[in-house]
């Protein structure tokens, strides 16, 4: 009986916990609390990949009203894959906020971090699992506010800045995706997504059609962060707490992709998405400049979180350039990156929170010499930086291998070049990092510094290996990608 | 006729720009925050606009009334709404923040101090 269950227990769960969390006041409890959700989460998708993966797609109808009337829950082998990954990380993230907290919060703030982490977990989740357009905005802007207030708890007086442009971008991303959820509905008079679906088909050449397909992919982007509309992500990853940096660089872009990819290929479809509306050619050019250009100003960075927050974007770009080639074999890459990027950047992120523990700061002339003090750290770092460069036998290694013969599959032969081209950006800056801690000499501020505790280790090594992991055995997640993407261009269950 | 029978699109439009322009063009974070709240409220016309049918009625059902006007909208509305009371509610209280932080709420002095931290 609970298993019929489980799709609402999913969203439920994290969202009562977050008042439990709030009310509990007591920092050790309400740590307790998120822990155990975000454990509890992971159990749950897990048991739901595994019958989506037997039985086929889940469809629950949200306090027993069918679809057209009441909200229904839908989880096919993409959304299901995408729950697991956001548990997963939320419940390693959790872990590792336990200790690094205390030295980023006031103490009398704990249990309200606890609780805004959970309902960032509820809306990202949420998102991913509803089958109900106007129901996905209402999960994007509860995850969204959670996460502004997860970010302006940062030290650093800028991160008061970075939330509130985040906040100015992020409602105004969801306010265009309010008015495209918003003009579909005028057509079509329905917000089910399988409704949706049925009903474009004939509509496609309407203008109030692609005005929604505008406004919603332009909404989509800001929240996704695209390039040219990143402007707000670097400052909000670097200012934030280390963990939610850690967190919201992992998932919340990731969800964000996620939505698009449900909107062009579920809802409005691939042949309208890629015949009548140019989506192709523009993404492939936002993608390629954003490889480059990110990249590129990551190599300047002298903030490390910052480095990486520019090296996120560039990432974003490999994964939407898998989308833009509108193959099974690009979305399957962009897919398979999306999982491999959430690893890479919470492994990364991890490091440079147990950095941050130990120094209480991230900047690079902080950093010379650090690795004779925190070897595992550090050792943690290189790894994880590998992974982003794309050597063999790391995740990141998996995800080029598969965009790059995607790419040459669509005969994309320059493109190709230039894939292997910005993965060189990616060594100098991840170089840069490993040059000022490998080969610079401890200053005098290192002297006290030592390893970093083992309740920060353990996470962060937890995901280095999880890298590695599914670096070496690929067929996992290529299976998950290619199932998610055969359903999305409807071929598959 | 046909453009003048459309006005309240034209409404929402002009409420669209106004407040998209000042959400851009404003350098004092409350005046942005009152942008941003426009914006929004133009989309809720939007919606409010196209639940309307022609001779209906509001939707409770009465004798002698057949035609009713489209609730779902409305309703869809009143959550929108919820939630941009709570966008904005959090943005006065970063502001509020920020002026504590930084003795101003004016972008470009925000700008200029932040260069030499």
């Amino acid at each position: 009986m609970l298993m019929v269950q489980l799709p609402a227990l999913q969203i439920v769960l994290p969202l009562m916990g977050a008042p439990v969390c709030a009310l509990l006041r007591r920092s050790s409890l309400s740590w307790l609390t998120a822990f155990a959700v975000s454990a509890v989460s992971v159990a749950i998708a897990g048991l739901l990949l595994a019958e989506v993966w037997t039985a086929g797609p889940i469809s629950y109808a949200m306090g027993g009203w069918a679809a057209p009337w009441g909200i229904g829950y839908r989880v096919d082998a993409l959304n299901a894959g995408l729950l697991l990954l956001v548990s997963a990380l939320a419940t390693v993230v959790v872990a590792f906020a336990r200790d690094s907290i205390d030295r980023e919060l006031n103490g009398d703030r704990l249990h309200l971090f606890y609780a805004m982490f959970l309902l960032c977990l509820t809306g990202l989740m949420g998102i991913t699992i509803t089958a109900d357009a106007f129901n996905l905005f209402v999960f994007l802007e509860i995850s969204s506010l959670a996460t502004y207030t997860l970010i302006s708890l940062g030290r650093d007086r800028r991160a008061l800045t970075a939330s509130y442009q985040y906040l100015v971008m992020g409602s105004l991303g969801a306010t265009f995706i309010l008015i495209g959820i918003g003009l579909l509905y005028m057509m079509t008079g329905t917000l089910n997504m399988a409704d949706l679906a049925a009903r474009l088909p004939g509509l496609e050449g309407t203008r109030t059609i692609k005005v929604a397909f505008a406004f919603f992919t332009v909404g989509v982007s800001l929240k996704l962060a695209l390039f040219p509309l990143h402007g707000w992500l670097p400052d909000a990853y670097a200012y934030a707490p280390s963990p939610v940096s850690a967190f919201i660089a992992a998932t919340a872009t990731k969800v964000a992709i996620y939505v698009l990819l449900r909107f062009f290929f579920s809802i409005f479809g691939a042949a309208f998405s890629y015949r009548i509306m140019p989506l192709g050619a523009v993404l492939l050019l936002l993608s390629l400049l954003a490889m480059f250009v990110a990249s590129f100003v990551a190599i300047f960075q002298t903030n490390v979180k910052r480095l990486l927050a520019y090296s996120s974007v560039a990432q974003i770009g490999y994964i939407i350039l898998g989308l833009s080639l509108g193959t099974v074999a690009g979305v399957t890459a962009g897919i398979i990156h999306i999982l491999n990027h959430a690893l890479i950047k919470g492994a990364l992120f991890l490091a440079l929170g147990s950095v941050f523990y130990r120094l209480g700061s991230v900047r690079l002339e902080a950093m010379e010499g650090l690795a004779k003090r925190m070897p595992w750290t550090m050792a943690a770092f290189v790894l994880g930086g590998l992974s982003l460069i794309g050597v063999p036998l790391t995740t990141g290694f998996v995800s080029k291998w598969y965009l790059v013969s995607a790419v040459i599959q669509r005969g994309w032969w320059p493109v190709a070049v230039l894939i292997l081209l910005s993965s060189l950006l990616a060594l100098v800056y991840v170089w840069r990092v490993v040059e000022v801690a490998y080969f610079g000499e401890p200053g005098e501020h290192l002297s006290t510094v030592g390893e970093a505790p083992v309740s920060l280790l353990v996470p962060t090594w937890l995901l280095v290996g999880a890298n590695i992991y599914f670096g070496s055995h690929a067929t996992w997640t290529w299976e998950l990608a290619h199932r998610a993407a055969l359903s999305l261009f409807g071929g598959g269950p | 006729m046909h453009l003048l029978g459309l006005y309240n699109y034209w409404v929402v439009i002009f409420l669209q720009m106004l407040g998209f322009y000042t959400l851009i063009a404003r350098g004092n974070l409350v005046k942005k925050l009152v942008g941003l709240t426009i914006f929004q409220t133009s989309v809720f016309i939007l919606f409010i606009s196209m639940g309307k049918v022609s001779g209906g009625t509001a939707p409770i059902i009465a004798p002698g009334f057949h035609v009713y006007s489209n609730p779902l909208p409305s309703v869809l509305i009143l959550t929108a709404i919820v939630v941009g009371i709570a966008t904005v509610a959090l943005g006065l209280a970063l502001v509020v923040r920020i002026k504590e932080a930084y003795g101003t709420v004016e972008e470009d002095e925000l700008y200029g101090r932040d260069e030499r931290d």
